[in-house]
């Protein structure tokens, strides 16, 4: 047992003064592993910064809440033609079940048109105007910059109020002040109420608050949007997690009385929650995933290449040497041993120097993608380039295992 | 007592489709504290016999008892531990460890043998001593001259007190002088009790041996005891060479 110490103790030593001993070949090998293990940690380090721009942008739409809706918006089991020949939901829908609801905590009719908004010269396009009444708010976890959300009297009376997202704010009045101001959507005036602040997830698009505009329902129906063509989408928000299936199961059996289904009919609308979204989301993340890491370990495993190609170098120049340790009395395992330490160093050097180069290029990245080198992927990162060296080691410092004495004695 | 009991041993190497009979029937005992030179024209099986002597390699035939025990049919790993206990090689071209000190190349056959740090030095300092090398022990090999170098691979032979020296042209590389001064060491080695098998081809030098055998064809030509051993003078190792 001492024994095995004493020749791990001596082949590090050995190690050391080897790859001292080649300065600029072991700085070479040393830079293709750090390559790959800056690729891998980066890699994953974004992959978690989208995983978590998803997140947050799907906690946007809040945990609680519900989407009656003609639409199934995730699941496919419901083949898209019998989902387009669903009636459309109705305003009149909406206000039977607001009615008839107990559970929710607040519920509001959505429906949406793409519309250019404009100001003065600016304009912006492909906005999504959303048309809604005044509890709209109560669904969501929106707040404001400034001003605030259309009340009641404006919701019903179906006032030419807007509320605007934070950057569709920031791109028409780039100097602030579009409080009480009158922008122009499809010729019609607006006047600005409230502006809300800024949501920052990016991955939702469009449908992220800060690229929409608010408006009550009535002014879509009237100006963007024939109420026959667009289906109306109920937001429910139930009072917490909990309540969230059993304010599913009254909206559902509210919904089909509304909608004067029979008992053995199928339900002609479809009840959508978040988690449907994360499970795409999920999906895509882990394609994305999959994908990032094979491509960033196809350059790890360039750099094991290298190594391994300079390590069958380095036993074919220490014939001689490995004939001495063995002449004296070196086992074939502590051959086998040092050439494998020696393989493992390197990479280790490799892994650290490319854990420095991931941890200064992330937070170049992080102006882009909110994200830090976290310690799962600096533990990873040491593991892998070990690994890495023990893997790519292990074939040259077999061969060298394996020698003869006699021969390698011999060798000049 | 019987150090080396060697019985018919015969080695043949498979060349092509040609076989090679290194060596064809040796048999021969070695006693301890004998001082023997293996002598034979380059081709004749010396040096085939000298690995199999050495265990870096094993007869095709025939029996080899080392020390009582029969070593012929051992693996690589068992070979290993009898050379690092048993055995101290002394070679033509020193082979030390270019990037070690003296200190790490005496110390070298200890760290297999698994002797503590601390107990290591201790050895390898005193094996130093021992060859007149104590002020040179931090020297690499390309900081010492030719006989320095072969005293620190003598040393590194006697750190682990062997059962045999086994010393492979020891001078071949050296001038006559420091040769000399080589030679004068194995007597001192031998005066202590110590077996020393030195192989070579030159007549004088074998003549410090006591004995001499002589290889020819991969057989024994030759085994006998000489008459009028050459004993070289003590010089003291003189640290100036």
């Amino acid at each position: 047992m001492s024994a095995f110490l004493y020749e791990i103790k001596e082949g590090l030593l050995i190690s050391l003064r080897a790859i001292r001993a080649n300065k600029i070949r072991s700085a070479l090998t040393i830079f293709g592993i750090v390559i790959g293990i800056t690729a891998v940690v980066l890699m994953s380090t974004a992959i978690k910064g989208i995983d978590n721009a998803f997140a947050k942008g799907v906690s946007s739409l809040g945990s609680d809440n519900l989407y009656i809706d003609k639409w199934e918006w995730f699941n496919n089991d419901t083949p898209w033609w019998e989902l387009r020949n669903r009636k459309n939901l109705t305003l009149e829908d909406f206000e039977k079940y607001r009615e008839l609801a107990k559970l929710p905590l607040a519920v509001a009719p959505t429906v949406w048109s793409n519309q250019t908004v404009k100001y003065k010269d600016r304009n912006v396009e492909s906005i999504i105007v959303q048309g809604t009444n005044e509890e709209y708010i109560n669904t969501t976890n929106l707040s404001f910059d400034e001003g605030r959300f259309f009340n009641d009297l404006e919701s019903n009376g179906g006032r030419a109020v807007v509320v605007l997202g934070f950057q569709v704010a920031n791109n028409l009045f780039p100097n602030g002040n579009a409080l009480d101001q009158d922008v122009k959507i499809k010729g019609h005036k607006f006047k600005v109420v409230g502006v809300l602040s800024e949501q920052g997830s990016w991955v939702m698009g469009n449908f992220n608050p800060d690229n929409q505009v608010f408006t009550p329902i009535q002014n879509v129906f009237k100006y963007f949007q024939s109420e026959w063509f667009r289906s109306v989408t109920i937001n429910v928000r139930a009072r917490n997690s909990i309540m969230v299936e059993a304010t599913k199961e009254e909206a559902i059996s509210i919904m089909r009385r509304v909608r004067g289904l029979k008992y053995n009919e199928p339900d002609d609308f479809s009840i959508n929650q978040q988690e449907g979204l994360l499970n795409t989301i999920n999906q895509t993340v882990g394609v994305i995933q999959i994908a990032g890491l094979f491509i960033t370990g196809l350059s790890l495993f360039v750099g094991a290449v290298g190594i391994m190609n300079i390590m069958f170098v380095s036993v074919k120049e220490r014939t001689k040497e490995i004939g001495i340790r063995k002449a004296i009395g070196a086992k074939r395992r502590t051959i086998l041993g040092q050439f494998i330490t020696e393989s493992a160093i390197i990479c280790l050097f490799g892994g650290i120097v490319g854990l420095i180069m991931a941890v200064i290029l992330s937070m170049v990245v992080n102006q882009f993608l909110p994200t830090s080198v976290q310690i799962d992927s600096v533990v990873l990162a040491i593991v892998i380039s070990i690994a890495t060296g023990v893997i790519s080691g292990f074939a040259p410092a077999y061969t060298a295992a394996k020698l003869d004495p006699v021969e390698a004695l011999r060798y000049e | 007592m019987n150090i080396i009991n060697i019985e018919h041993i015969a080695k043949i190497y498979q060349v092509g489709s040609e076989e090679v009979h290194a060596l064809r029937d040796v048999s021969l005992n070695i006693e301890k504290g004998e001082y023997v030179a293996i002598m034979g024209p380059s081709g004749s099986g010396k040096s085939t016999l000298m690995n199999i002597l050495g265990c870096l390699d094993t007869p095709t035939k025939g029996l080899y008892n080392f020390t009582g025990v029969n070593v012929s049919q051992m693996n690589d790993n068992e070979l290993a531990n009898i050379r690092n206990k048993e055995i101290g090689f002394v070679f033509q071209t020193f082979n030390l460890l270019p990037r070690s000190d003296a200190l790490h190349n005496v110390e070298l056959p200890l760290i297999y043998a698994g002797v503590s740090s601390h107990d290591r030095k201790e050895k390898a300092k005193v094996a130093l001593d021992h060859v007149g090398l104590n002020d040179r022990m931090h020297h690499k090999p390309n900081e010492l001259s030719g006989g320095q170098r072969q005293r620190v691979a003598i040393a590194r032979a006697l750190v682990t007190q062997p059962s045999i020296i086994l010393a492979d042209e020891p001078t071949g590389n050296l001038d006559t002088k420091t040769g000399e001064d080589i030679m004068a060491l194995f007597n001192d080695i031998y005066e202590q009790g110590n077996t020393i098998i030195l192989v070579t081809h030159e007549e004088y030098i074998a003549e410090h041996a006591e004995r001499i055998i002589r290889i020819r064809d991969g057989m024994i030509e030759k085994d006998e005891h000489v008459k009028e051993r050459y004993i070289p003078k003590k010089n003291g190792f003189s640290k100036a060479d």
